[in-house]
């Protein structure tokens, strides 16, 4: 494992644009809510922990804004590769814009603009000369509704290996075969394939829709409240498969449930109006956190 | 103490409801009128009905059907000469009088192919038993009483059921050898062609290497044998058709109209024939479906009036299907780009706004346009690099109206229709699809072509169906890029390349119009307005029902 130092953090980078220079940093301390919402920089309470992990996706001071409106403002974190990282915090903080930036997916909006930078296994991936396609290929993703594609069952799994041109029957039923088994599928569905993915439940397709996003065997997973639009039996399942999947890919999900983010992660994030407030290891956000907001958070006491 | 204020009738809303349910009702109700009397006079033109023999009071006779009835007020001076008891009777039915129009045929003896007939004009009724119809070659339809068969001049029946037996035993042959005259003309006519073209080829030679050259001498060589051999065939074709003329002449129907005037018929130049009086259910059924059957599949004949219009039903369909070809892939690809690629924005607003209005436009200048830019434009210039000697002859190839510009036309008068649905299909697919596909590594081409466009295939195919619906009842711009009133040959045959992009072709649309306002006897041939409309109404329904099964399958495949 490599032996990271220089985290994001320890550079004082995520002070905003906007902010009048020479704005004084408070220490993480009570207040931080008032202070954000008076628009003060402060910086992220990080958990020791995190020091000793190895970074697969590493974001440094990233701002971002809608038009004019900015919605991050100078996150730094990182997914430590083989865990998972939960992102929680109130409604319209930006944890979705947070994760659609790893994968660029934001592109697709044509008012954002960003500054600050991320890494993918310590490739850029704000620059210019950056394929983003390319990129996209190394990260999978998954959506808080289940969006299986308008075919087959089989032909959503290798999605990602047709469109780099995969013709090779056995290779194709191969990567089925074990990514459906991978997300506990395949008992429930090997014998039709060929049917339309529509016609599955919805945890059935959001489980193909996590097929979908490690058949390509991306470096990352990034999953959008992957379980909010399923009953509580589904979520389960989906819940257990992520813990299967944990170590094998390095996982970035976005959470409103906190029994979720206690259950399934090793890490959590909380943000707060674009900002990341607290990054530690699970058990530690949750029994003793630095900050008492996120402590108010976790318990309900606020947000 | 204040109650709540009653909501009024109007805010209910249950006048909207008797407002949209009366504007379906009314739109429905004029749809399936329209449909009722199409259907009704297109399927009863081919009815054969009772042939009615009416003395008049001035001692003449009529015969023919019934055509329709009416009521009218005659004038004074049509009322002045009948008698006291006739003018009683008119009075006494409030001075009003029936009429019947008779379709009395016989144009070549009458000059007429109708007649209205009043009642008090008529002195006695009769459906004589053996009065005989025929359909002719020419000058449409004969209504007489057989009065003798002649062979070489020699009355050898006299007798009705005679006479018909021995129309029964020589017509076939007639028709035959009538049928052997037309194909030697198109052996004829194949025979010019090779000339023609070994004349084209030896002008060609002449343009490119010049009178006198090597070249020219060979062609004009080849020319002269082809010219030689095509005049000996001509000969012998000659000789044979006028034999066959000659049989066919021998063989004579002697006809008696109703007032008794005799008229002899050759009996190949007759179609049909039928004693309608005579004919039981069945057998009416039977000559019924003939006449569909001549209809559908024949050539038409004697000014389009009379026979069939195959080559209008085989112009309709592929001037559509090339139409679609064309307009289909482009008019996708252009909303494509409007709605995937293009940036949002005022531009791309005043671009659909364009392509609205271009469906505002009348079709009549989608005609000139075609006119003046294919035919005369792009069709001038590619005559003149490829078809150079032709058109230097005043024989332009593409120079002129055709299939291909017609299709090309049709194509841009219908583009809005592809356009506007397509974008709306495009809008249609959730945008969770696109985000899922490009989240997976796809690239923006890729994910149109595997999740949008199959997403967005059953939209297509509405505005596809909306396109060949509207571009094949069109009329107005065909008049000037290619439709025409008889067209030598179909659009396409078995000889390379199948489909004939240059010729000229009949189409349905045309044939109705021309029938119905251009034909010097539009009444007689009413009736076959109403089938053709019919026929055409029916192509388009099949049509859009293939399509619609298609649509239908397109989306099970989609959906769950
Ligand atoms: N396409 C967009 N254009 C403009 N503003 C946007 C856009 N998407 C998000 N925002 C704004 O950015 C902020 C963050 O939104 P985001 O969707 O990231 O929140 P979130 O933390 O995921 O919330 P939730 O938990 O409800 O999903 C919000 O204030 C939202 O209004
Ligand atoms: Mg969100």
């Amino acid at each position: 494992m490599r032996q990271q130092t220089n985290r994001p953090w320890s550079t004082s980078r995520f002070v905003s644009e906007d902010e009048p220079a020479g704005t004084p940093t408070t220490e993480a301390a009570s207040g931080v809510f008032q202070a954000v919402e008076r628009g003060l920089a402060f910086e992220t309470a990080v958990h020791d922990a995190l020091r000793s992990e190895d970074a697969v996706v590493e974001i440094t001071g990233f701002n971002l804004w809608y038009g004019d409106k900015q919605a991050l403002f100078g996150c730094a974190m990182i997914v430590p590769r083989g865990k998972v990282t939960a992102l929680i915090g109130p409604s319209g903080c930006g944890k979705s814009t947070l994760l659609r930036c790893v994968n660029r997916m934001n592109d697709l909006v044509a008012t954002v603009r960003t500054s600050g930078a991320m890494t993918l296994t310590g490739d850029p991936i704000y620059d210019p000369g950056t394929d983003v396609i390319e990129l996209r290929k190394r990260i999978g993703m998954v959506f808080q509704k289940p969006n299986p594609f308008p075919m087959s069952i089989y032909e959503n799994v290798v999605y990602s290996l047709r469109i780099d041109g995969v013709r090779s029957r056995s290779v194709l039923n191969d990567v089925v075969e074990t990514t459906l088994k991978g997300v506990g599928l395949w008992g429930e569905v090997h014998d039709r394939l060929s049917d339309s993915a529509l016609r599955l439940s919805g945890g059935q397709q959001q489980r193909l829709c996590i097929a979908r996003a490690i058949a390509g065997e991306p470096d990352v997973l990034l999953l959008d409240e992957p379980c909010s639009a399923l009953d509580p039996i589904a979520t389960q399942r989906v819940e257990e498969l992520i813990q299967t999947l944990k170590g094998r890919y390095s996982i970035l999900m976005v959470t409103h449930n906190m029994q979720q983010a206690a259950r399934a992660s090793d890490y959590t994030a909380f943000m707060y109006l674009g900002r990341l407030v607290e990054f530690g290891p699970t058990e530690e956000m949750f029994l003793k956190p630095k900050l008492t907001e996120t402590e108010d958070y976790i318990t309900g006491r606020f947000g | 103490m204040k109650t709540r204020r009653r909501s009024s009738l109007f805010h209910r809303g249950e006048p909207f409801v008797w407002l949209t349910g009366g504007a379906l009702v009314l739109s429905v109700f004029m749809i399936v009128g329209l449909l009722v009397i199409v259907v009704y006079q297109g399927m009863g033109t081919f009815w054969p009905g009772d042939l009615v023999r009416l003395e008049l009071s001035d001692g003449s006779a009529v015969m023919g059907e019934l055509v329709q009835e009416e009521t009218y007020q005659p004038q004074p001076h049509v009322l002045k000469p009948l008698t006291k008891l006739q003018r009683a009777a008119i009075a006494q039915a409030g001075g009003s009088v029936r009429r019947h129009q008779l379709r009395t045929g016989n144009f070549d003896v009458t000059n007429t192919h109708f007649k209205w007939v009043s009642d008090f004009d008529v002195s006695q009724t009769s459906r004589p038993k053996w009065a005989l119809l025929l359909e002719r070659v020419e000058y449409g339809r004969f209504y007489g009483i057989p009065a003798a068969f002649v062979v070489d001049g020699k009355e050898i029946a006299t007798d009705p059921a005679a006479v018909i037996a021995k129309l029964d035993r020589y017509h076939g042959e007639s028709r035959e050898r009538a049928k052997q005259i037309r194909r030697i003309g198109e052996e004829q006519a194949g025979a010019n062609d090779r000339e023609r073209g070994a004349q084209r080829a030896r002008t060609e030679a002449e343009f490119e290497h010049g009178i006198d050259s090597a070249e020219w001498r060979r062609a004009d060589e080849h020319y002269e044998s082809v010219q030689q051999a095509v005049a000996k065939q001509a000969l012998a074709l000659n000789r044979k058709s006028a034999e066959l003329g000659r049989q066919n002449r021998r063989f004579k129907l002697r006809m008696k109209t109703a007032d008794d005037a005799p008229k002899d018929i050759v009996a190949a130049d007759i179609v049909r024939y039928y004693t309608p009086n005579r004919l039981g259910f069945v057998e009416k059924l039977g000559i019924y479906s003939s006449r569909w059957g001549e209809f559908l599949l024949d050539d038409p004949r004697e000014a389009n009036s009379e026979g069939g219009v195959w080559p209008a039903i085989i112009g309709t369909l592929v001037m559509t299907l090339v139409m679609s070809v064309l307009v289909v892939p482009f008019g996708v690809l252009a909303a494509l780009y409007l709605r995937e690629y293009a940036k949002q924005g005022l531009l791309t607003s005043i671009v659909r706004i364009a392509v609205n209005n271009l469906a505002g436009v009348p079709s009549i200048v989608f005609g000139v346009f075609g006119l003046g830019f294919f035919c005369y434009i792009v069709g001038t210039s590619v005559d003149g690099l490829f078809y150079a000697a032709d058109a230097a002859d005043g024989n332009p190839t593409f120079g002129k109206g055709g299939l291909m510009w017609a299709s090309l036309t049709l194509a841009l008068l219908t583009l809005p229709v592809v356009i506007v649905a397509t974008e709306e299909a495009l809008a249609a697919v959730p945008n969770s699809m696109r985000e899922g596909s490009l989240a997976c590594g796809a690239s923006k081409w890729q994910t149109i072509r595997r999740i949008v466009l199959p997403r967005a295939a059953p939209g297509i195919m509405t505005g596809m169906i909306l396109a060949v619906a509207r571009g094949a009842g069109e009329v107005a711009p065909l008049m000037l890029v290619g439709a025409v009133k008889l067209a030598p040959k179909l659009p396409i045959d078995a000889s390379f390349p199948f489909v004939h992009p240059s010729r000229s072709f009949m189409h349905l649309g045309f044939h109705i119009y021309d029938l119905g306002f251009q034909s010097q006897n539009s009444q007689a041939a009413r009736p076959m307005v109403f089938t053709t409309t019919l026929l055409l109404i029916g192509i388009v329904v099949a049509l859009n029902i293939t399509a619609v099964w298609v649509r239908a399958r397109l989306r099970k495949a989609h959906k769950g």
